[in-house]
């Protein structure tokens, strides 16, 4: 079996590699860890700001999502959805770090305190 | 024009059960969201066996109906986005002739994760999934490598198929 490469491919490859390692170290070296807020958004709008170090259980969407908050990490613990891909998904502790739940349009932030020093109002 | 409905409609079975069969894989490996797209497979082999109107056809009439069948509304919505951006890159990488069948599989596979990721932040009104394009880039490369091989297998001993 002989598999055709053509030179093109391998340039092809290289450079798919290339502006995933960038986007990857970029988003390493924006991230800030620590303390911060979890912000719940649903289709868009933010439903609500919680506090990462205060351990909580929080219902989304009139009960369709729980995420908990705990140890300084959110993590989606129950959703309606068919294929539950938030719950699979790994908790989160450091800025800029999300949930998501596509079918019911939920997003889970986690945004760092020291960020701005507007409030959520005025931001 | 004689056997090409023929052909079509082949195809479009041979995409819906690889479509059936891929549900039936269990290929979650931590990674949400990552497939191996085998249907793409029959994509490519009607991009170079038939012409680039067909494999667009084959692509949403896949979409729709595996939607239809195994998805939902918001599936449908997700394949299709990433099915036509990729067909669109894979018809230009061919015509293009530097590229082999590899090449715009890879093409293909990577530029369907582009396309949903788009879909996402329509859908969710947020740039932050972008963090998630790494992972999906390297995934592409990867199903798209793997398709691409295949499909320049099956291609070798499809020599004498001709649709017209």
């Amino acid at each position: 079996m002989k598999i055709e490469v053509k030179k093109k491919d391998l340039v092809l490859i290289i450079i798919i590699i290339c502006v995933a390692l960038c986007a990857y170290l970029s988003h390493q070296l924006l991230k800030e860890t620590g303390a911060g807020d979890v912000i719940v958004k649903v289709d868009g709008e933010i439903t609500g700001t919680y506090d990462l170090n205060e351990d909580q259980e929080i219902s989304i969407n009139n009960g369709s999502n729980l995420l908990e908050i705990k140890n300084g990490r959110a993590n989606m613990i129950e959703a309606d959805c068919p294929d539950r891909l938030c719950v699979h998904q790994k908790a989160i502790s450091a800025s800029g770090e999300n949930i998501i739940c596509l079918p019911n349009k939920i997003i889970v932030e986690i945004k760092s305190k020291t960020e701005s020093g507007f409030d959520a109002v005025a931001n | 024009m004689k056997n090409r409905v023929a052909y079509f409609g082949v195809f479009v079975a041979l995409a819906l059960i690889f479509s059936y069969v891929e549900s039936l894989i269990p290929f979650h490996i931590g990674i949400p969201g990552v497939k191996l797209g085998l249907a793409n497979l029959i994509i490519v082999i009607a991009l170079y066996k038939m012409d680039v109107k067909s494999a667009f056809l084959l692509s949403i009439t896949r979409v729709i109906l595996s939607g239809f069948i195994f998805g939902n509304l918001f599936s449908i919505i997700y394949s299709l986005a990433g099915g036509v951006l990729s067909l669109i890159v894979m018809a230009v990488m061919k015509k293009n002739q530097g590229f082999s069948v590899m090449g715009v599989s890879i093409a293909g596979g990577v530029f369907h994760n582009i396309g949903q990721l788009i879909v996402a932040m329509i859908v969710v009104e947020t740039y932050s999934v972008a963090y998630y394009l790494p992972v999906l880039l390297i995934s592409g490369l990867v199903t798209g490598l793997v398709i691409g091989i295949a499909a320049g297998e099956m291609l070798k001993r499809l020599t004498n198929l001709r649709i017209e």
